[in-house]
């Protein structure tokens, strides 16, 4: 690219090495238009800290993992997972070679990445979609990863949080990619019938194959500021419909105020927000712990086990767990 | 109501047949009116009819088999109704919001055999098309879809559900009612239905629209029926920034039966009659009804634990990856 602006002889390389440098140093924030500096935007956990931006950058999985987890917790699993060229798909140029350089440039080998870690103290088991690997679609390895950390999950009877962060199924692998959807669903069903928490954080965008499955089927659904969400692109709909679409549409506070979704949460109390919710999932792990396949659900004191769950971190939060709440949460387990 | 008379509509590869249709009905005519023999000539004209059918269905590509699949005469789900049930008995409405008549619900009785149909229908004239929105269901539509199938279950029903959509609705109204949580609920519960479950594509099957009621222990396609990740134009718009390019994009998808049962996606190619199922629609209603009758009867002998876990095992399959043998488990610190 060097040599495409060379306005002044003599000047261009060290032009050059400026604007690379205030690339570097700087990032503009598509929201509010400024130049944010890179060192405050990351203080601010990639929120544009412009008074009244607060636009969240799209960030990726491993920087998401690290923000959303206890320090040094995160063990990633199933990373040996390859994707390949299955119908050896080729446009202007071929999937294998898109996915070489979408890995080349992420430094993933796809568009997931999953492992266990602690959230406050509570074992989770985490997938996180990275939208900068091939817009964070849906392909095989996307479902298989996500279907193994469901299953791994529902194994070690532990709850699942899912990012999610996709324009959708992946288009070079066809309906490999389509029956993915089925494939994360079906191992999610295993996951709610034992009785496990899952709970899905909606990123922008989270679109079409991913949207219309693992990520509306948590139990609670949390969305990020202004993330677009649905099922169908808007630009399409604008299409089909030939109507201007209402303000707002599809993105997340839209989809809050049409009851789709049960919060909008900004990414600086994710990670305190996911911790309150799973403290209220998990509460009663002792007796979790003996269930089968059917755990029984029992009314009653509670007993000295419950109060183990009590992670210190989540202390405030704990009591919110009392008698009347645990009584009508067992109840509505009946159903 | 009688079935449809034969098709008088002709693609653009099927022009040849409209000559010799037109040749065939002219010597009739002319046989009657004149009361001349022209037996032989007529046997002629149908034997060379039939070479060309043959020839030209034994190589379609895989634009000509998405252009059967969307034959506006090609038999509909209302049409296998009349042509394969002994009785039907149609379930409206979600109980919740509409009665979307993009998808078809209802108990029906053939050869015995009780059990829920449920399918897309498109529509096969104007008024119908408008009435159904071109089989472009709402999540009403999966609602009510899920609705029946939960009673189906009540009722130890098996299911057959008849797949015909280029997919789901999408307009404004479908979004905010939540197509991609009625979708995703689709999935997850199909997956784990305690009755057994025979999908069929038999014209469309587009996305996650066709998904959404396509979740079983067999998933069968019809010779000449599609199921696709997304729409050859919508591939084309995207790859090459030109919907015109479908035919390229269709070759691309690997959508047709045959390659799908490559992939390992569908069980089992349901044969249509000579020039398709339009061309003879009570013929591939007769075998369409004998392949669900078998597989009906086949999966009633499974033993319904056993079921369930062949579904998961066969969703569970579906998938292209490469993986080392050794599972690495690296601790991925994220800096
Ligand atoms: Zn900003």
């Amino acid at each position: 690219m060097a040599h495409a602006v060379p306005q002044r002889p003599n000047s261009s390389d060290t032009a050059v090495s400026r604007r690379v440098q205030t690339e570097g140093v700087f990032r503009k924030c598509d929201a509010c238009g400024e130049s944010v500096p890179v060192m405050a935007l990351r203080r601010n956990l990639d929120v544009c800290p412009e008074s009244g931006c607060g636009h969240h950058f799209q960030i990726g999985a491993l920087r998401r993992v690290e923000i959303t987890v206890d320090p040094d917790s995160f063990r990633e699993l199933f990373g040996s997972i390859e994707p390949v060229d299955p119908l050896e798909f080729r446009a202007r140029r071929s999937y294998a070679e898109r996915l070489r350089e979408a890995q080349r440039q992420t430094g993933l080998k796809e568009a997931v990445v999953c492992g266990e870690a602690r959230i406050h103290g509570q074992d989770v088991v985490l997938a996180v979609m990275d939208c900068h690997f091939i817009s964070g679609s849906m392909g095989s390895v996307v479902g298989e990863k996500i279907t193994r950390a469901i299953e791994h999950a529902t194994a070690m009877r532990r709850p699942i949080v899912i990012v999610c962060c996709s324009g959708g199924a992946r288009m070079d692998e066809g309906a490999l990619s389509l029956m993915q959807m089925a494939k994360t669903s079906a191992a999610l069903y295993r996951h709610d019938q034992a009785g496990l928490a899952c709970i899905t954080v909606l990123t922008h965008p989270t679109l079409a194959g991913v949207s219309a499955s693992f990520a509306f089927l948590g139990d609670v659904i949390i969305a990020e500021p202004k993330a677009m969400i649905g099922f169908t692109g808007a630009i399409v709909i604008e299409q089909t419909i030939k109507k201007k679409l209402p303000e707002g549409f599809q993105e997340a506070e839209f989809l809050l105020e049409h009851g789709q979704i049960d919060m909008v949460v900004e990414r600086k109390n994710m990670r305190e927000t996911l911790a309150k919710l799973l403290a209220f999932a998990t509460h009663k792990p002792a007796r979790r712990a003996s269930a089968t396949a059917e755990p029984i659900r029992m009314e009653g004191p509670e007993d000295a086990a419950a109060a183990q769950t009590e992670d210190g971190a989540i202390r405030p939060q704990g009591r919110a767990g009392g008698p009347a709440g645990r009584k009508r949460t067992a109840k509505q387990r009946k159903e | 109501m009688a079935p449809r008379p034969l098709s008088s509509y002709y693609l653009p590869f099927e022009q040849p047949l409209k000559a010799f249709d037109d040749r065939i009905c002219k010597l009739e005519d002319l046989s009657k009116q004149n009361n001349m023999d022209l037996g032989a000539d007529i046997a002629a004209q149908v034997a060379a009819r039939e070479r060309f059918l043959v020839e030209t269905f034994s190589k379609l590509s895989s634009w000509e088999r998405v252009q059967v699949a969307r034959h506006v005469h090609r038999p509909q789900t209302a049409d296998y109704v009349e042509l394969m049930c002994e009785d039907f008995i149609e379930l409206h409405g979600d109980r919740a919001f509409a009665d979307d008549r993009a998808i078809l619900t209802g108990f029906a009785l053939m050869d015995g055999e009780r059990f829920l149909l449920m399918g897309q229908h498109k529509g096969r004239d104007v008024h119908e098309r408008a009435v159904c929105n071109f089989g472009l269901p709402q999540p009403e539509g999966y609602r009510k879809a899920l609705w029946k199938m939960r009673l189906a279950e009540k009722y130890q029903l098996p299911i057959v559900s008849l797949i015909d959509t280029k997919g789901a609705a999408p307009d404004v109204g479908a979004e905010e009612r939540g197509q991609s949580q009625a979708i995703a609920q689709n999935l997850m519960v199909m997956s784990g239905l305690k009755v057994p479950i025979v999908c069929i594509v038999i014209g469309e099957g587009g996305s996650g629209g066709a998904l959404a009621i396509g979740v079983g222990d067999r998933f069968l396609i019809q010779e000449y029926a599609y199921f696709s990740v997304i729409s050859p134009e919508g591939c084309a718009s995207i790859l090459w920034k030109d919907a015109e390019r479908k035919a390229e994009a269709a070759t691309a998808l690997k959508l047709t039966a045959s390659e799908l049962l490559k992939l390992g996606i569908v069980d089992e190619i349901i044969p249509e009659p000579l020039g398709g199922a339009h061309r003879d629609p009570a013929a591939a209603a007769r075998t369409l009804r004998a392949t669900i009758l078998r597989h009906l009867r086949e999966l009633q002998t499974v033993p319904i634990s056993q079921l369930l876990e062949q579904r998961y095992r066969k969703l569970r399959a579906i998938g292209k990856y490469r993986e080392e043998v050794l599972e690495h488990v690296g601790a991925i610190v994220a800096d």
